[in-house]
């Protein structure tokens, strides 16, 4: 199965290398895109030492994490979210056809492997975080814990963004209000939100634990929300629960299709 | 091979329920060939659907090489081929030989068995001057043979096609009808066929059945369908009394 994700996504390599100028040009966009994001947060900082409370490079730290596990799924899972434009098309039954899920097929579709360089530069403005602020390394553990949450997270929501829309075939874009949306809403401390946001996304969409509540643990904080220790520690059981609605609602949606047909 | 029992299949469609295919029951063996004929918007590609488990059955019972399609629909994918004449399975931007690798590896067709499969597939439909061409540059006689070779690399017992020389010249016509004959006639594969052009039919369908308003019009030989109209009547004429219910919908079937 891994290996076949593998080959899917060294097929669509190959085939987006046939237009090279194209190629070239992604790339660039999307190491601009990359490099706005991290200069909104220096820019910020330019006129203010802090940002509720948290120093330029703690919100480095939150940014690099939520954005390394945001960067992983937008590369190998997002692509998912083209589910509503191959059941307008019917090609979703030439994937159907195959002796291989869909699921695999659909996240590995069109794979552009330019997305990786966003990846790079997430993981150097984490790591760069991470040596700049001298952590506590007996607590430095968590953080690979933290980003494999966040993939998982993020993951979930994008399988749930593209089960949604095989209901939704007809306005795919109202889902990217939840992944990328998400993504926006974790890359500043969740401290500048208020207290009702972070409830939600604390116990309905688990945004909380992509960096905010491990991030504090690392940081060796107290979270200004006054949530309790061990929520600090929560973060893989509401990845799990996540991914496991997801993964039920792309059964469904799968399902839904092969009963409505299109 | 396939086995189609009281099938029905409707959609709703605002408010309103379409029955696309009605009790529809027939039995394909082992080896035959048939044609499947009927009007646009007759239950040809819903009962296709059905056949691949892309369509779950609202009701009845399908079964192709003994298996549930809807509910075994990736075991079931590595035992039948399947060819969208309107639509290809390759790989657009890659040459075709890549995209027969790509399926070597999602069928898991082992090595020694591909590369024999693919040789002779090679040389029956005559691919040896485009293997190395990308699909998009390819015609679209050339690429219906590509897909059909795609179709057929793990070594299918059913063939199913869906208009598969729709929009192709009469040369290329002639070489995917004489392939298909073959493969049928050499290799006993099964061979279900929705077609408009009715010369595949006359050249390639010992058996035909025609569906019309999702429901079985007729079921029997090819000289059975001839005599359901006067005598000398052509072919077309035939499926066209069928067609607009000139004739008694009785059949043999």
């Amino acid at each position: 199965m891994v290996r076949t994700y593998f080959l899917l996504l060294w097929t669509w390599t190959r085939a987006a290398a046939a237009y090279p100028a194209s190629f070239a040009l992604m790339n660039l966009l999307g190491f601009v895109t990359a490099a706005i994001d991290v200069a909104v947060i220096l820019v910020i900082f330019a006129n203010t030492t802090t940002l509720a409370g948290f120093s330029r490079d703690e919100v480095l730290f939150l940014y690099g994490a939520a954005a390394l596990a945001f960067t992983i799924c937008d590369t190998f899972v997002s692509n998912i979210d083209r589910v509503s434009s191959h059941i307008r098309t019917g090609t979703l039954d030439t994937f159907l056809i195959r002796p291989v899920s869909a699921w695999i097929q659909l996240t590995a579709d069109r794979f552009q492997i330019t997305r990786l360089g966003r990846i790079l530069q997430a993981a150097l403005v984490l790591g760069y975080a991470i040596t700049a602020l001298g952590l506590d390394w007996r607590r430095g553990w968590m953080i690979p814990v933290m980003v494999l949450t966040g993939i998982v997270i993020f993951g979930a929501l994008w399988t749930l963004a593209g089960a949604a829309q095989f209901v939704l075939t007809d306005a795919p874009e109202v889902v990217n209000a939840f992944t990328y949306g998400s993504y926006q809403l974790s890359q500043y401390p969740l401290g500048i939100y208020a207290r009702d946001v972070v409830r939600g996304v604390t116990y309905v969409l688990p945004l909380a634990f992509v960096n905010w509540q491990p991030g504090l643990y690392v940081l060796g904080r107290d979270d200004p929300f006054g949530t309790p220790e061990y929520t600090r520690f929560a973060g893989p059981a509401a990845a799990l629960v996540l991914a496991l609605v997801a993964a039920l609602a792309w059964r469904q949606g799968v399902r839904h299709y092969r009963s409505t047909g299109s | 091979m396939i086995e189609l029992d009281q099938v029905g299949r409707s959609f709703k469609v605002k408010r309103n329920v379409v029955h696309a295919v009605r009790d529809l029951s027939f039995t394909v063996s082992a080896g035959e060939f048939v044609g499947y004929l009927g009007p646009n918007g007759a239950g040809k590609s819903t009962t296709i659907k059905m056949l691949c488990g892309i369509l779950t059955p609202t009701t009845g019972r399908v079964r192709v090489a003994g298996l549930e399609p809807a509910r075994r629909r990736t075991t079931l994918a590595r035992r039948i081929g399947v060819v969208f004449g309107q639509r290809t399975t390759l790989w657009w931007d890659l040459p075709l030989k890549d995209s027969f690798e790509l399926i070597r590896h999602l069928y898991r067709v082992e090595r020694g068995a591909f590369a024999a499969r693919l040789a002779e597939l090679t040389e029956t439909l005559d691919l040896g001057g485009f293997l190395r061409t990308p699909v998009r540059q390819l015609s679209l006689g050339q690429r219906m043979r590509g897909d059909l070779a795609a179709a057929l690399l793990h070594a299918p017992d059913v063939l199913v096609l869906d208009e598969p020389t729709i929009g192709l010249d009469v040369v290329s016509k002639n070489g995917i009808r004489d392939f298909l004959k073959r493969l049928n006639a050499e290799r006993g594969t099964t061979v279900l066929l929705t077609t408009h052009d009715l010369g595949d039919i006359e050249r390639l369908c010992r058996r035909v059945m025609l569906i019309d308003h999702g429901r079985l019009a007729f079921d029997g030989t090819l000289g059975d369908l001839m005599a359901t109209a006067p005598e000398e009547s052509s072919i077309e004429e035939v499926v066209t009394r069928l067609y607009t219910g000139g004739a008694s919908r009785s059949g043999t079937g």
